[in-house]
């Protein structure tokens, strides 16, 4: 019964290889195969990242020994694809669904999409015809956060016709630009989606280098403390551990940080423990597993200092300071008008408290990075990460070294929504590669990644709105406490934004609000899609709804008659001069849910063949701020060079995190250029070859990059043109560039040509130039705080089963001002992903602290929406141009989760009468408010 | 420090047994084994030098009907049993649990041996068990034997099996006439992704009148339990209003749920119980009445 080897069949190959102990088949496929397209998302049997098909049945590699695949057929994703053809002349032939993938948009991040496609294939390969339903259950547990799950269940069900007629799949029809030109706002397939369909997409633990050592990090995991001993010496003394460092290591500055350098690199003896995520000592071994023992060798004893748990406790005089410059982290105000004058104006006034949770970002690649060394001695560091020169400047201050020595080479993001915006292994992984002077891969497992990146800030707010009988909005006041955690992070902007968005997307004249941006002993909080506004819109939403009955008139009504148009002002005092579509995105709404619920939408229906479950709409609103504003420079550099084969390559620093950069930057250039997408290609995130394209937060990139690479290209025309012109001896009218040529007059001359003559004279065909958006003001001036911002609404139905308290949310109708649609596949995959991550807000995610512990602690615990989630959407672009937007385009990728929650709790109360003041949904606290109803009814 | 040091595929229960004996301890027993390897690696459950793998024991694997009997094997990935055509005839409530297990992905290797197994209060294949009032067959050093499934637990996480005991599969009778099950659950969206509460009902009318009913919930108790004064309500009346509201009662009187922090607190569940009751014992009514 005892062999020594495992022989199996991986993609019609057979394998013989030795066992290896403890070795999972994932170890296997992707260590001694280099299958890499075999991912690992949480290692705990809940994504299904790792799904590989072991004799016709879908199974999880990272949960199945090795030697158990003995003499087993396994199919992974990289075996989908066939190569056809002879030697020199053969080409790969997709999958029917690698290809269906592709066209629906259902890639985004890409990370999950190995599992995605292989847990279909197994599917499609039992039941070539399924059903909706067959597809919801089957991919039940194959999560996907960009939550492309209505394109991959369209993609399915593309790929299972093409299965069964042989026909390449069906194109999907997909909503284009109104104003689309000849390239941008057309549709296009993301440069990346075959290499992401096909498992070749290279993220970054799937690189290997020689030599290449593993680093751990041993967490304080207790909230409060003063560390007083750290013992490493167990830990050194382990066989094959190669450096243990400790707060003494740190060469140079001893914190990092966005903007506020307040985050330990390691915390010393002597020092204070200020949350369970906080790093006390990194080891680098051979292997991961020694590194994993190593940190359980390294002991430590602190004194326990008293937990501080919430804001709201924060902010008590008599709490403990967890900052020498105390716990207030920013008081940020906004003013407009007298307040107190609003309420005396005011009919009627309302007041209410909300309260909104913690939630982690949970993008399915966890953080990883590595650091080497190269023969030149500098460091270099592969990341995905959202802040390329950010990461290069904080890495080099704690090293000690000239930033120019430093190089981050952005890979692949498997997801970021934020939460890859602070440092997470760069800083340690280049210590211990600076120590060992190896290679050093630090790659945080499910656990680590959600005990220490920041979350989504925990607030409390005070919400008191004063109108007019006629539901004119007189006077808001508000109030709120946000949990910034146990460092800054980019708290103080969260919550800035939660604070100037909290009145809502409506004219109000008179405006009072306070926001305590709080530090705690809770794992930081951060950026985070929706980036406060989230947080506010529920609050004022809620409220908006609460108002419109109070005053018995139609909630749609009530938010026409306020909503900001063009000529408001804003409540810091913006006047909006253009691109307000905040009415047309309402109307399309209010139409399309007359159409569908006819004109009572808001008022309870129960079902007719089962009365305990009871339906209704529920509708809200928002806005949400395009780029840095408030005063921050917001810039972009790019940079385009016409390389010797004919092709454009545009680059720039700015990150891919699954949105569709590469695709808007690539449709602009091409534009631009006069070339189809073919003959541009995009590269993104390398410090040494890529301008800053500064960070990817604010819903930016489209705009300010977007803008960066439409003047690009506009100086790369240029200089062409006078080159040609000059050369050719004509007018430089008479030149114009064409798919891979330039027509010269009556002569037409290939790029490439051009190009190579350029460079024999040594002329480097390349423009650069960097976008400056226009001047904001900060906060508190007056004038145009931000360049632009969007707007949305939104229509959600539930179904409330009013015995258990279960919700369910079926259809969402959507309508978002995007100012222009220069990506509308990527637009559809933001818009669906966000309405589905705005389901996960209300229904689902809960990030639970007790204490300063994270309850949370693995994806078992934190859970996300799986495909069962996905609502019917039906969604209305809606145009209305900024002046300054690349075409007029803002952004997209914030605002279309904001006013989910909110219409999801709005339709519950007016499903079953009960008001959702505090998130997530808890359904067990829905039956008993019923219950509490029924006793006075 | 890996998971394991030794993993060995035993194709036969005496030589499973014998490896048991003979490997480097400590060791186990493992199936599907995604719950155990889990819980190894993330340190709820001490590291093995020795897993002994009981998946190609041919009749572990087996899904058979043997005489006036239905035989599950215990190492059958329970995506089997709920899609054979033979559990969905004799126990619907077994095709309806074993379908809500983990997710489809971990239902191609999870097993009904690991679900019992694991003797976790709540665990969804054994509350149907439970119900089907199944009897366990296991293999020892000393050969096979069979116990009652409700005597295979001393407390929750904790099995009455001995150490080298094999749980080689599960029986229970197949359907007659006039009888049906039926399986179901709450589950709650957020935090630990544990059934709040599941139930499983088999009953056998006659004419109008239920003649026998086996009624399971789960979580209650330390053990799994049956809620025989609940039973007691239902067994030779007929299923009215009354009936059920009676029975409802009974739940409150006599079964014993507790409050589980950040899942459901106690009254919740005794809510449930009583709405899920009415509803599980309704459709195994209307499936024992479907004539064959």
């Amino acid at each position: 019964m005892k062999e020594m080897n495992i022989k199996i069949t991986v993609n019609d190959k057979e394998y013989s290889l030795p066992v290896i102990e403890g070795e999972m088949l994932s170890d296997l496929l992707r260590e001694r195969l280099r299958l890499t397209g075999t991912k690992i998302g949480c290692n705990e049997s809940e994504c299904g990242a790792c799904t590989v098909v072991i004799d016709g049945e879908p199974v999880l590699s990272c949960s199945y020994p090795a030697v158990k695949a003995r003499g087993k057929k396994i199919t992974t994703i990289e075996g989908l694809a066939k190569n056809v053809g002879e030697n020199g002349n053969s080409y790969l032939v997709l999958h029917p669904l690698q290809d269906a993938f592709i066209q629906y948009g259902a890639v985004q991040c890409g990370f999950c999409i190995p599992g995605q496609i292989m847990t279909s294939y197994a599917l499609l390969e039992k039941n070539p015809n399924p059903e909706i339903k067959d597809i919801k259950y089957a991919l039940k547990d194959t999560l996907c956060r960009c939550a492309g799950y209505p394109s991959i269940i369209g993609a399915i069900r593309a790929a299972s016709e093409s299965i069964t007629s042989g026909k390449p799949p069906i194109s999907p029809v997909i909503q284009t630009s109104r104003i689309g030109k000849r390239i941008v706002g057309q549709i296009s397939h993301r440069p990346d989606a075959i290499a992401k369909v096909t498992g070749k997409a290279i993220y970054s633990d799937d690189i290997q280098f020689e030599g290449m050592l593993h680093a751990r990090v041993k967490r304080a995991m207790v909230p409060a403390g003063i560390l007083t001993e750290l013992d490493i010496s167990e830990a050194l003394a382990l066989p094959g551990v190669q450096a243990v460092l400790t707060a003494k290591d740190v060469p140079n500055a001893k914190t990092h940080g966005l903007f506020i350098k307040d985050w330990p690199v390691l915390v010393d003896t002597g020092e204070q423990i200020r949350y369970v995520g906080d790093a006390i000592a990194v080891v680098a071994a051979d292997t991961r597993e020694i590194a994993s023992e190593a940190i359980d060798l390294i002991k430590f004893r602190f004194e326990p200092l008293p937990v501080v748990s919430s804001a709201v406790q924060a902010h008590l005089p008599v709490t403990r300071k967890i900052h020498e410059s105390g716990n207030l982290l920013k008081h940020i105000k906004v003013q407009k008008g007298i307040v107190s004058e609003g309420f005396n104006e005011a009919d009627l006034i309302l007041e209410h408290t909300f309260h909104t949770n913690p939630n982690d970002h949970a993008f399915i690649e966890p953080e990883c990075s590595i650091a080497r060394l190269t023969d030149e001695g500098r460091m270099e560091i592969y990341v995905g990460s959202q802040i390329p020169y950010s990461d290069r400047e904080q890495v080099a201050a704690v090293l000690g070294l000239p930033e120019n020595q430093v190089r981050i080479i952005g890979q692949l993001i498997g997801g970021g929504f934020g939460g890859k915006e602070d440092i997470a292994g760069q800083i340690h992984a280049a210590m211990l590669t600076m120590k060992t002077k190896k290679p050093v891969k630090l790659l945080f497992d499910r656990q680590e990644s959600l005990i220490v990146h920041p979350k989504r800030h925990a607030t409390q707010i005070n919400i008191k709105v004063g109108a007019k009988n006629d539901g004119q909005l007189v006077a808001v006041q508000t109030e709120l406490h946000g949990d910034t955690g146990a460092y800054a992070s980019l708290g103080e902007k969260v919550m800035t934004r939660a604070t100037t968005h909290s009145s809502g997307p409506y004219e109000v004249p008179h405006v009072n609000i306070d926001c305590y941006a709080m530090y705690t002993n809770n794992p930081p909080a951060g950026a985070f899609r929706g980036f406060g506004v989230m947080q506010s819109a529920f609050a004022v939403e809620s409220m908006m709804d609460t108002l419109a009955e109070a005053l018995k008139l139609d909630p749609i009504e009530l938010r026409k008659k306020n909503a900001l148009r063009v000529g408001s002002v804003t409540n810091t005092g913006q006047v909006l001069k253009d691109s307000v579509g905040l009415l047309e995105c309402i109307e399309k709404v209010e139409n399309a849910l007359h159409e569908k619920a006819g004109p009572n939408p808001f008022v309870p229906v129960p079902d007719p063949d089962d009365p305990t479950i009871v339906r209704a709409w529920g509708f809200a609103v928002a806005y949400k701020n395009t780029g840095l504003g408030g005063g921050a420079p917001d810039k972009a550099g790019a940079e385009i060079e016409l390389l010797p084969d004919g092709r454009f390559e545009v680059r720039s620093a700015s990150a891919e995190l699954g949105q569709g950069l590469p695709t808007v930057l690539q449709l602009i250039a091409s534009e631009e250029l006069g070339q189809g997408t073919q003959q541009v290609q995009v590269l993104l995130s390398d410090t040494d070859l890529t301008p800053d394209g500064g960070p990817t937060t604010a819903s930016r990139q489209t705009y300010v990059t977007g803008n960066a690479v439409k003047y690009t290209s506009k100086a790369m025309r240029d200089l062409l043109t006078s080159e040609l012109a000059e050369r050719y001896d004509v007018s430089p009218e008479k030149i114009e560039f064409k798919e891979g040529l330039a027509q010269i007059d009556r002569q037409e001359v290939q790029l490439s040509t051009i190009s190579q003559n350029l460079r024999k004279d040594g002329i480097t065909p390349k423009a650069s130039y960097t976008y400056w958006a226009p001047e904001t003001k900060p906060l508190g001036q007056g004038g145009d705080m931000h360049v632009a911002f969007s707007f949305a609404a939104q229509a959600a139905l539930v179904e409330v089963n009013t015995i258990t308290g279960e919700v369910k949310v079926p259809e969402v109708i959507v309508a978002n001002d995007v100012g222009f649609a220069i990506n509308p596949l990527g637009l559809k995959g933001q818009v669906e992903g966000g309405i589905v991550m705005g389901i996960g807000h209300a229904l689902v995610e809960d990030f639970i602290l007790e204490e300063g512990r994270v309850i949370t602690d693995r994806l078992a615990k934190y859970r996300i929406p799986s495909i069962y989630y996905t609502p019917e959407i039906t969604s209305f672009l809606v145009e209305h141009p900024t002046a300054d937007g690349p075409y007029g385009a803002k952004g997209i990728g914030e605002i279309c989760l904001i006013p989910t929650i909110p219409a999801i709790t709005n339709a519950i109360y007016n499903a079953i009468g009960v008001r959702v003041d505090k998130l997530p949904v808890d359904q067990e606290k829905l039956v008993s408010e019923l219950q509490k109803h029924k006793q006075f009814a | 420090m890996t998971i394991w040091k030794d993993y060995q595929l035993a194709y036969s229960l005496s030589e499973a047994v014998e490896a048991y004996n003979q490997a480097e301890k400590p060791v186990r027993f493992v199936s599907g084994g995604t719950d155990l390897l889990l819980e190894i690696q993330q340190g709820s459950h001490p590291t093995m030098k020795t897993l002994i793998d009981l998946n190609h024991i041919g009749e572990m694997r087996e899904l058979k009907m043997v005489g006036e009997q239905i035989f599950i094997g215990a190492a059958v990935p329970v995506s089997q049993i709920t899609n054979s055509p033979l559990i969905k005839k004799h126990a619907m409530a077994v095709a309806e649990a074993t379908g809500l297990i983990g997710g489809p992905q971990v239902r191609n290797s999870a097993t009904l041996g690991g679900n019992v197994a694991h003797a976790l209060p709540a665990a969804d294949g054994m509350i149907s068990l439970v119900a089907m009032d199944a009897t366990a067959i296991t293999y020892s050093h000393s050969g096979y034997s069979k116990k009652k499934i409700l005597e295979l637990f001393l407390g929750p996480g904790e099995s009455a099996l001995a150490n080298d005991e094999i749980l080689v599969g599960f029986e229970f009778s197949i359907k007659k006439s006039g009888e049906g099950s039926a399986f179901n659950r709450v589950m709650r969206p957020q935090g630990v992704a544990l059934p709040i509460l599941n139930h499983a009902v088999w009953l056998r009318r006659k004419d109008h009148v239920i003649e026998d009913i086996r009624i399971s919930f789960g979580p209650s108790g330390p053990v799994p339990t049956r809620a025989m004064l609940v039973e007691e309500i239902f067994r030779g009346n007929k299923l009215t209003a009354e009936t059920i509201l009676r029975a409802k009662e009974t739940i409150l009187e006599t079964v014993k749920f507790r409050t589980s922090r950040m899942r459901a607190t106690a009254e919740y569940r005794y809510h449930l119980a009583q709405a899920l009751l009415e509803k599980v014992v309704k459709i195994a009514w209307n499936r024992a009445g479907e004539t064959e």
